[in-house]
């Protein structure tokens, strides 16, 4: 509970030994992952490798089959479905089925973890959903339908609804998908301002390591290694986890990891996990 | 709310009142709207008017038109909900099978039983259950694997509204029910030709208190679209939102099939034209939808019983033969914009 004060503090976030299986098929084989208030962690690794899965399970779509998720130390498959929604907020890759609600109505579904189920709207939400329009750019679409819009404008739309729901911890499962290069670079540098903590699942590991605090890199369901960007990204994880040649050098603008590709050599590839 | 939906409110609501005038005026006998204004005002006000024109309105034609709007704004309510359950704007309580599973429910409970249980509720009582049986039917058939598809979910509700609608007019054949074939027509297409004062109340509560209780929770409707795991997200525990509206929305189907029979359509059209000029959000829908379905069936009946006079078409033809080519178009649209599958 946040008494008066709508925005929840940022949330300390905790994954403790979490394992999930379907159907006997292990996905996730226990991962250990913390992010400290405010902080910003980036989870990466090859296709398969379990990052949304993960992600899932943090924001309580899945349910883990062993291990737990502690926000603030607390449980948080013990919260009721709206107080867990009260303080995490998520950005999916993409969302249909819509019916035909406008932009406006998507980003205001934002509001109803703070409201009642039979309350409506008040100027204030409407204040709060025009601004974080604006803030991501969507304003000019607003009024359109929801499902009319290319891919990056709904995901746009998608992080407004987030932002209005004042979320102690934000995940955001691979944001920048659908984005010009333009509006990757303004919303990962949202992310990273906003208070809350966030937690991002990327695919993009110069973007990773241009904008996370550190890093989570996923190989078959297990952490392959964590820790600052500049120190998980070298040339021989990624060629381990990933089985490409690089080349890491800290670029001089940035002071981040920029990582070139090398084309692929077959006698030098290794199969990723 | 939105002027724009205040709008159309006063606009649906005197289509509906113009609807009833010529509901009442027209039919085997024509009569003057000058005159059925005041027969209607006359017994409004108590005075009791004798005459073939006074009965014509007030002992048959009133009730019906009446019962027609309570049943097409319940239709139509029914088929907004179930859309947003299913997030499919194909839905619909005939097309689901929930109004032929209410058929089915009722015509077991007369032939076999007795309407007299659950202080004479008996009948309404087993329409619901039948409705409610053949929603979940329906949905658990076209959510096997975890998606639900267009394909499956219209596939799925087909088959089990033909299997129950097979099953109503086999118990009604067989049993020594008098006046058969009228009573098949009645439950598989529909009719409001049975229309009675004293059977009027409990068809409108339901309509009542259904609608007015959607209504209410328009939030937790419109949170449905954003799908299992964004509504989750965004606090609402979708299933069990979900169970709870199925319930709801198969009580009204139920108590409305009791007194009309399995009306199709009405609930696919009209939450779909609704939605095309007040939007997509439930608080503003719903109502819209639910004027828009009165007004409709209003008319349609009254073409069901003038078209062919003085025979009489079910009113599940009208609507059928309005609503069919309107599905096909529907199909046709969404085939194209998601694709389709399984």
């Amino acid at each position: 509970m946040t008494g008066k004060r709508e925005v929840a503090p940022p949330v300390e976030l905790a994954v403790e030994g979490v394992r999930y299986q379907i159907d006997g098929h292990p996905l996730l084989h226990g991962i250990d992952l913390t992010a400290r208030p405010g902080e910003t962690v980036g989870v990466v690794g090859p296709n398969g490798s379990g990052k949304t899965t993960l992600l899932r399970c943090v924001y309580g779509a899945l349910r883990p089959t062993a291990g737990r998720v502690l926000l603030d130390g607390a449980d948080a498959g013990a919260l009721t479905v709206k107080d867990r929604a009260r303080r995490v907020a998520v950005v999916p890759q993409d969302a249909s089925g819509t019916l035909g609600l406008t932009v406006r109505e998507v980003v205001a579904m934002g509001r109803s973890p703070h409201k009642r189920f039979w309350e409506q709207d008040g100027p204030g939400d409407a204040r709060r959903v025009a601004e974080a329009l604006e803030t991501v750019g969507a304003g000019p679409f607003a009024a359109r339908r929801f499902e009319e819009l290319s891919g990056g404008e709904r995901q746009r739309a998608l992080v407004a609804r987030a932002l209005v729901q004042d979320p102690g911890l934000l995940a955001l499962d691979e944001p920048t998908n659908h984005l010009d290069i333009r509006y990757q670079l303004e919303i990962l540098a949202l992310v990273r301002a906003l208070p809350a903590t966030g937690l991002l699942v990327l695919h993009d590991l110069n973007l990773a390591a241009a904008y996370c605090d550190r890093l989570y890199v996923l190989s078959g369901g297990r952490v392959a290694a964590s820790g600052p960007p500049h120190e998980v990204l070298t040339e021989e994880l990624l060629a381990e986890v990933y089985g490409v040649r690089t080349r890491i050098e800290v670029h001089p603008d940035t002071g981040a990891p920029n990582i070139v590709y090398l084309p692929l050599d077959g006698n030098s590839r290794t199969t990723a996990g | 709310m939105r002027l724009r939906t205040v709008a159309v409110l006063l606009v649906l609501a005197a289509a509906l009142a113009a609807s009833t005038v010529a509901g009442l005026a027209l039919g085997a006998v024509r009569i003057a709207p000058d005159r059925v204004f005041d027969i209607v005002v006359g017994g409004l006000s108590g005075e009791r008017r004798t005459g073939a024109f006074a009965a014509i309105i007030w002992d048959v034609r009133l009730p019906r038109v009446l019962l027609g709007a309570v049943v097409g704004a319940g239709l139509a309510v029914a088929g907004t909900v179930l859309q947003a359950l299913v997030r499919n704007e194909l839905a619909d309580p005939f097309l689901l099978g929930a109004s032929s599973g209410a058929s089915a429910g009722a015509v077991l409970v007369i032939v076999f039983g007795t309407g007299a249980f659950a202080f004479g509720m008996g009948l309404p009582l087993a329409a619901f259950a039948g409705s409610m049986a053949a929603l979940v039917a329906v949905y658990a058939m076209a959510r096997r694997g975890g998606t639900m598809t267009t394909g499956r979910l219209t596939l799925a509700g087909v088959a089990v509204q033909y299997i129950l609608s097979a099953l109503t007019s086999l118990v009604l054949v067989l049993s020594a029910h008098p006046d058969q074939i009228r009573s098949v027509l009645f439950w598989t297409l529909g009719g409001l030709g049975g229309a009675r004062w004293d059977e009027l109340a409990l068809p409108a509560t339901a309509l009542l208190l259904g609608t007015g209780l959607l209504i209410a929770l328009a939030r937790p409707l419109d949170l449905l679209l954003a799908g299992e795991e964004g509504a989750r997200t965004l606090g609402l525990d979708a299933a069990r939102f979900r169970a709870a509206a199925f319930v709801l929305t198969s009580l009204v189907i139920g108590v409305l099939v009791a007194y009309s029979g399995a009306i199709g359509f009405v609930g696919l059209m009209v939450p779909h034209a609704a939605r095309m000029v007040v939007g997509a959000g439930h608080r503003a829908l719903l109502p819209v939808a639910a004027l828009g379905g009165a007004v409709f069936l209003v008319l349609a009946d009254l073409v069901a019983r003038t078209a062919a006079a003085p025979a009489e078409v079910p009113v599940g033809v009208v609507t059928a033969l309005v609503g069919g080519p309107f599905f096909l178009w529907m199909l046709r649209r969404s085939t194209r914009t998601e694709g389709i599958t399984g």
